[in-house]
């Protein structure tokens, strides 16, 4: 069965066929992030794929992963493109670095996870709260739900986490 | 651990095609807003443009090729617009960083017998119709599937999808906003003397970095012009070239879609602050038989002022790293070492999806750039290098040019021109 939700507005779907991405998103609504790891590489991937980038080996498990990472990069969007997010702006899309498999295969590679930076609840960022987050600072994932069986990974900051005392922003406010 | 690693292979091609090949015609139409015609008609008036610039008919042309993101027309009904029998044709789906790699494909098919000379045409109402930075309908369409991975966060149009890489490169090596506008700032002063221009205003630094932040670090004027237009590019033998109306571009070296690893999701190989001319380079350059150093005119893709800096870094035109100090020095102004997008490019002139780079490239090898400098009785235009304000576009002595046509920061296309000496 398909899976469609909307989502501030916009209407998501996943196809029936879409056995990966169908189970990515089911283990996000139960609070559980896994990726697949290639049984061949034992490596993890993001976003979910067909096979392993490192074999091309079809055969693969869901492996819980701590939601834990650090901002790697970030997009601070100002001016909204998707009626979605006009009541939104400014807001940051971040892709975070997990803790986990940092740096592996090769030293430039990571499991590179984009999200919303969100409040602990989940609600989009104030910003005060988008002033405070730059390259560097560490973050944690939290949930928010789409429709039953489908939620999606965004991310917060990790408040019990020790931060770095300025985190790299872009230099205009 | 994985059995192989990505990246790793040898992805250098033979070399026999060098100088082999040439663009023997160019043909655009106005760069507009409000074109108040169908893409069909665009596309016919270009690629007629293009066929009187080549001196040929329509029985000289027997293969076309075109490229969209479904916002066009396709070949069959130009080709039937305007008398032509194709013995072959495809409309291949891709934006930016596409011509270079359909004009391979051009020498390709040629070479192989398939056809004898190749129209390669992108028409679009990308202002009127659907609009290229993304607004309007195509911001609001169902998301499913893996786009679900990046349009449910709003990350969405090139820009979004691009500000990762701008911001890592920043924080890797010191880039400054004020170094990156300067792009902006070469690239209209180029505008300023190329009367098809849209606009045509000179911007300084200071516009650039007080315009309105669209999407950090992109100000206003550190993105591209929405336009309406139709581009054409004529490809065939280099012996057929010779027999027709115009000095040949040869065609020394192209490089197509050149990806970096995962380009499922690139974001995924880093470094992220490198984009695919790293990869892209070692086909070009080796295949041209030339390098950085040798070029007189680049026309690297700018969808972004930052497009333009990353890509001239990663082609070797400076040091890993140097893009911002090398963009801010003046080389790439008219006047400078090694201008870039003398037509005022995306920034500026028009947005054609790389075709009017290539264009004014094919036109800085002829020695005619189309400015505002006299037409002697020769009908040559008679430059006078005088790159003030209104003045000359023309880049003195230019024998060699490089095209770095750029889709996003894990794609990318290339191609070295030089000019024909026969």
């Amino acid at each position: 069965m398909s899976v469609q939700g909307e989502y501030m507005g916009m209407m998501l779907t996943l196809d029936d066929l879409d056995h990966e991405n169908i189970d990515f998103f089911r283990y996000c609504f139960e609070g559980d992030f896994r990726l697949q790891r290639g049984a061949k590489s034992g490596l993890l991937r993001y976003p979910p794929t067909t096979a392993c980038p490192w074999t091309g080996e079809r055969e693969s498990q869901w492996v819980a992963v701590e939601g834990k990472g650090t901002v790697h990069s970030y997009a601070e969007v100002h001016h909204p493109i998707q009626p979605a997010f006009r009541d939104k702006v400014p807001y940051m899309v971040i892709l975070a670095d997990l803790d986990t498999q940092k740096g592996a295969p090769s030293e430039h590679e990571a499991l590179r996870v984009a999200g919303n930076l969100v409040t602990a609840d989940g609600e989009f960022a104030p910003p005060e709260m988008i002033m405070r987050v730059g390259i560097g600072t560490r973050l944690r994932m939290v949930f928010v739900t789409v429709a039953d069986g489908f939620a999606l990974p965004q991310w917060t900051i990790d408040e019990a986490a020790e931060q770095p005392e300025s985190p790299w922003r872009y230099p205009q406010e | 651990m994985a059995e192989s690693r990505i990246g790793d292979i040898d992805a250098s091609s033979q070399k026999f095609l060098r100088g082999k090949y040439a663009i023997c015609g160019i043909g655009e139409t106005s760069y507009r807003r409000g074109s108040d015609e169908t893409t069909r008609a665009l596309g016919t008036w270009a690629i007629r443009n293009a066929m009187a610039d080549a001196g040929l008919n329509a029985g000289d042309i027997d293969g076309m090729l075109s490229y969209s993101g479904n916002d066009s027309t396709f070949s069959p009904f130009i080709a039937g617009d305007l008398g032509i029998r194709l013995n072959f044709y495809f409309d291949v789906h891709g934006g930016g960083s596409s011509i270079e790699g359909l004009i391979g494909i051009a020498m390709g098919v040629i070479e192989a017998g398939m056809c004898k000379t190749v129209a390669i045409f992108r028409a679009m109402n990308g202002y009127s119709q659907v609009r290229i930075g993304g607004t309007g309908a195509r911001s609001a369409v169902p998301i499913s599937g893996d786009q679900i991975h990046h349009r449910a966060y709003g990350w969405q149009s090139a820009g979004q999808m691009f500000a990762p890489t701008f911001l890592r490169h920043m924080y890797d090596y010191g880039t400054t906003p004020e170094q990156v506008a300067h792009v902006k700032v070469a690239h209209s002063k180029h505008a300023s003397n190329n009367p098809k221009a849209y606009y045509k205003q000179r911007y300084t630094v200071e516009d650039v970095v007080n315009s309105r932040i669209i999407c950090k670090p992109l100000h206003l004027l550190d993105c591209c012009v929405e336009t309406d237009n139709a581009t054409c590019i004529i490809v065939t033998s280099l012996d057929r070239a010779r027999d027709g109306a115009q000095r040949a571009a040869v065609i020394q070296s192209v490089a197509g879609r050149v990806c970096k690893p995962r380009a499922d999701m690139h974001y995924q190989h880093g470094p992220i602050s490198t984009v695919a001319g790293h990869y892209a380079k070692d086909i070009l350059w080796p295949n041209a038989g030339v390098g950085p150093d040798h070029i007189d005119v680049t026309g690297s893709y700018d969808a972004f002022t930052f497009t333009s800096m990353l890509q001239l870094e990663d082609y070797g035109f400076c040091k890993k790293g140097e893009g911002g100090g090398y963009v801010s020095s003046g080389i790439i102004d008219l006047g400078g070492g090694r201008p870039n997008n003398t037509s005022g490019g995306h920034l500026c002139e028009g947005y054609t999806h790389g075709m009017s780079m290539v264009i004014e490239n094919v036109r800085q090898l002829r020695g005619e750039a189309d400015d505002s400098c006299p037409i002697g009785r020769d009908g040559k235009r008679q430059h006078t290098y005088d790159h003030a304000e209104g003045g000359c576009r023309q880049v003195q002595g230019a024998e060699l040019s490089a095209n770095l046509g750029w889709a996003m920061p894990g794609t990318g296309s290339a191609m070295v021109m030089a000019k024909d000496h026969k």
